[in-house]
């Protein structure tokens, strides 16, 4: 019988069980990642494990980006037990305030993975990395905590679940809108437990931060871990940014068995939003236009790249942030901040009149760096927008593309991207 | 055997609403457990007594990894979290950390607010003001890890065997 990504990825990683839907293995993992919210805590149980080492250090990844720089005695307390830690152990892979960004975007830009690793992180948004090839999956600080005492760990063997896009995008429409039209197809459970392989002309299209941006929001559909069919895209990453070490592109066989198969033309849709307060609340970008928007954040573990802001200044460039709304841009690592700069798109988005900050979790998760107060809205690229999430149970969080993020900005309330866009801009001499 | 007053939430309870994460800077269960659904609820936490149990529809605690959840809800002093199904990492987390957690649909459909609940987790009993129904079995290995109490013992013990 043929096999998924996911289960060829974990029978290579096997070292006891059979890699069957619902069965449990034991694995060797790749990457061992650790950030400084869950590895505090990670550190305590791996003590209380009676554990004097890591098995593995040169495995371990630990970086510092929630609560970084720290805002807090607390966080800063944090952020030393991180630092002792990688000292104490000698992992060589600490990425301190500075040296770093946000993980999921910095891990792949350090040749820390490749394709057809198994890479686990004390994060649920582990599951980026499929958009490298890799089954990722996030976990607690205890299961992090015995993967780095033993150098190995227990997985249930997923299902998989198979999303078939074809056709092409509209415009205005990126990764993210792809990942937001699967939630309000599968909802927020959806996929619990299982494996989401995305597949097709539409994902082959996407570039890689488009199908970080798709990956990374797996787990708001439950899912362990969601991975992309590996392509020419995916083999000239690699070549570039994972060798010398050795990788292997990892396909599914023909014959695979999946729970499910989802198909979706890219054609049928535009720009897509998640309404407060889940992930899964989506709708089409008409049902909000017009709502007022007191924040604008573009920034995240996948939505703070490259490409991301790029997509901002498309739309802010020259432009200025409405009067009544306030915006934040956090590049998501320090070299996508150095890109951003040599490209001119930071001084752009100054000029704008955006707060730009250095790469950080921040807000994202109501940690720092711009929380919201009761009754406030904001639109964000991020992935959550639970009650709570960015500050106040009372505020509203909208979830979005970079380019509807920047237009809200501009406009002061949600718009169509294609209607800023449109209008000619004052800076260049327009006569809006 | 765990008996207690149910309080009860609903779907999709998200790590967040748990406990925000302006507060992952503790990492003492004690004062984490002051925070356990303050955004929803203030007054959650002034409610609930030793050996009360939570009961929660589909999806229980959904979203972030943070174990700073699991480790709230145990030392705020309820005794075990009943749902009609939990997501994927808090089931991990509640195990690991030796949370009693039980998959239960029929009872978290009938649990109401205030209802005293009696569980026997050897037999996978919930008894719902006096109805009984019978919660999902845990596959071999969950129980194994269940039964060494959580997953700090059973490393231990692998550790203690190389
Ligand atoms: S950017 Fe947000 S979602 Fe990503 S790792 Fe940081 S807090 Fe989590």
């Amino acid at each position: 019988m043929g096999q998924t990504m996911a289960e060829k990825i974990l029978a290579r990683h096997a070292i006891s069980g059979e890699v069957e839907p619902g069965r449990i293995i034991r694995a060797r993992v790749d990457c061992v990642l650790l950030n400084d919210v869950t590895g505090p805590l990670s550190f305590k149980q791996f003590r209380e494990m009676g554990a004097t080492h890591v098995a593995e250090p040169e495995r371990v990844v630990l970086v510092c980006d929630h609560f970084a720089p720290a805002p807090s005695l607390a966080a800063a307390h944090g952020l030393k037990a991180m630092r002792q830690f990688a000292e104490e152990q000698r992992i060589p892979h600490f990425f301190d305030v500075g040296q770093g960004g946000i993980e999921h975007t910095l891990l792949p830009e350090r040749r820390l993975i490749a394709p057809g690793d198994l890479i686990i992180g004390g994060d649920s948004h582990t599951c980026t990395y499929g958009a490298f090839n890799a089954f990722g999956t996030g976990l607690g600080s205890t299961d992090i905590a015995a993967a780095m005492a033993l150098g190995e760990l227990w997985f249930l063997v997923p299902e998989s679940v198979r999303f078939m896009f074809r056709g092409a995008k509209r415009p205005y429409v990126t990764g993210k809108d792809i990942i937001l039209r699967v939630l309000r197809e599968i909802g927020a459970d959806g996929a619990t437990y299982q494996a989401m392989e995305f597949a097709g002309e539409g994902i082959a299209s996407l570039t890689i931060d488009e199908r970080m941006a798709v990956c990374n929001m797996a787990v708001e559909g439950g899912a362990k871990t969601g991975i992309v069919v590996p392509d020419a895209i995916t083999d000239a990453w690699a070549r570039d940014n994972a060798a010398p070490r050795p990788y292997e592109l990892v396909a599914p066989d023909p014959d695979a068995q999946y729970a499910a198969t989802y198909t979706f033309d890219l054609a049928d849709f535009g720009p897509m939003i998640a309404r407060p307060h889940s992930p899964a609340n989506v709708v089409p970008l008409d049902e909000v236009v017009g709502t007022h928007v007191d924040q604008v954040y573009i920034g995240n573990c996948a939505n703070g790249t490259l490409t991301d802001l790029r997509q901002a200044v498309a739309l802010l460039g020259g432009r200025h942030v409405a009067h009544g709304t306030r915006a934040i841009v956090v590049p998501a690592t320090q070299r996508v901040y150095a890109q951003a700069m040599a490209e001119g798109l930071l001084a752009q988005l100054v000029e704008a009149g955006v707060a730009v900050s250095t790469p950080t979790c921040g807000a994202c998760f109501g940690g720092h760096m711009g929380l919201l107060d009761d009754g406030e809205v904001a639109i964000t690229t991020t992935n959550r927008n639970f009650r709570g999430r960015m500050g106040h149970a009372g505020a509203q969080v909208y979830l979005a593309n970079a380019y509807v993020a920047a237009a809200a900005a501009v406009a002061g309330e949600i718009v169509d991207p294609a209607e800023v866009a449109g209008a000619a801009s004052p800076a260049k001499g327009g006569t809006v | 055997m765990f008996q207690g007053a149910a309080h009860v939430v609903g779907d999709d309870i998200d790590t967040d609403v748990i406990l925000p994460g302006r507060y992952l800077t503790l990492t003492d269960p004690a004062q984490l457990a002051q925070h356990v659904f303050e955004g929803i609820d203030p007054d959650f936490v002034s409610r609930v007594k030793p050996g009360d149990i939570l009961i929660a529809g589909s999806n229980f605690g959904s979203g972030s990894s943070r174990e700073h959840a699991p480790l709230g809800l145990k030392a705020l002093g309820l005794s075990c979290v009943i749902a009609a199904s939990f997501a994927r990492i808090f089931y991990r987390n509640a195990i690991n950390l030796g949370l009693p957690i039980l998959i239960c649909p029929d009872a978290a459909r009938a649990a109401k607010p205030g209802d005293q609940v009696r569980v026997d987790t050897d037999t996978g009993t919930v008894e719902v003001a006096g109805q009984p129904f019978h919660a999902q079995p845990f596959p071999p290995f969950v129980q194994e890890l269940i039964a060494a109490g959580g997953l700090v013992p059973w490393v231990q013990a692998e550790l203690a065997q190389r």
